[in-house]
């Protein structure tokens, strides 16, 4: 499926109409332990990850979070 | 564009939200205090220590003193007008929405990559309207240019996105303050937005 990531067309192999976002985390083997997640500018929160899903031309952003302030 | 006494007029009227008052924090206030904000919300727990000193904006006297309390001291040496309300209190999911639930535009200055992430899925799903502007990525010197400012809807991500502080990687004073500085040019037009829509208006 196409999808927007990260502000740039991406291509995943999906297999599938939908796959959620824990695989997409996987498929794209983002691996950081702090991260905020929006799909379509709606925050995905972390309890959420199995179960929320993504389709064909969402608009998904993985925000990686790091110390310092 | 605008006059300095016009952009002050329509700040006056704003409410921000500084969760943190380390080294974005204490610098995000100080600089919306000199451009004219009405009021500042600001919690931290901590006390002012020497490793404060190289990006913080506090005082070799204030040693020892709790930061939102000497903060305030500071930022009222600007501006004697402008409203501070303190919180001396470790923010946590339970309080966050309870001091910070009516400000206009929300700052996250925590120094934690696991605070930053709490309340930004705090901010996001339960204020979802209100702009939450947040510090990531500012540790070392140079590359001055890799600080930018990225927008996800209302959630606006500052820093480098990059370098996290470690034992040999400090936070120091240039690239904190630019990035402290990117957070506060941000609040001023997300703040300004539409106000001076047919003569000058600059996006986030």
């Amino acid at each position: 499926m196409n999808i927007i990531l990260n502000h740039s067309p991406e291509y995943i192999e999906a297999g599938k109409e939908t796959i959620t976002v824990s695989e997409l985390l996987k498929v794209k083997n983002f691996t950081f332990k702090m991260l905020v997640i929006k799909i379509n500018d709606v925050v995905v929160k972390k309890d959420d990850y199995l179960t929320a899903t993504i389709k064909e031309g969402d608009n998904v952003q993985v925000i990686h979070l790091i110390s310092g302030g | 564009m605008p006059t300095f006494e016009q952009i002050k007029s329509k700040m006056q009227k704003h409410t921000v939200g500084i969760a943190g008052a380390g080294g974005l924090g204490s610098n995000v206030a100080m600089a919306l205090v000199r451009v004219g904000i009405g009021k500042l919300i600001i919690a931290d727990f901590d006390v002012v220590s020497e490793s404060n000193l190289n990006r913080q904006f506090y005082f070799r006297d204030q040693l020892g003193s709790k930061k939102v309390e000497v903060l305030k001291e500071n930022l009222l040496r600007i501006n004697p007008d402008v409203e501070i309300e303190i919180f001396d209190v470790k923010l946590d999911r339970h309080n966050l929405l309870t001091i910070f639930g009516s400000v206009d535009v929300m700052v996250e200055a925590f120094d934690s990559a696991d605070m930053k992430e709490l309340i930004i899925e705090l901010f996001q799903s339960e204020k979802p309207t209100t702009p939450l502007v947040v510090g990531n990525g500012m540790a070392g010197w140079g590359e001055s240019n890799d600080l930018e400012l990225q927008k996800f809807g209302n959630l606006y991500i500052c820093g480098d996105n990059e370098t996290e502080i470690g034992p040999s990687m400090p936070p120091l004073a240039p690239r904190v303050l630019i990035c402290a500085a990117i957070q506060a040019n941000t609040v001023m037009s997300i703040l300004l937005e539409n106000c001076f829509s047919n003569e000058y208006n600059p996006q986030p």
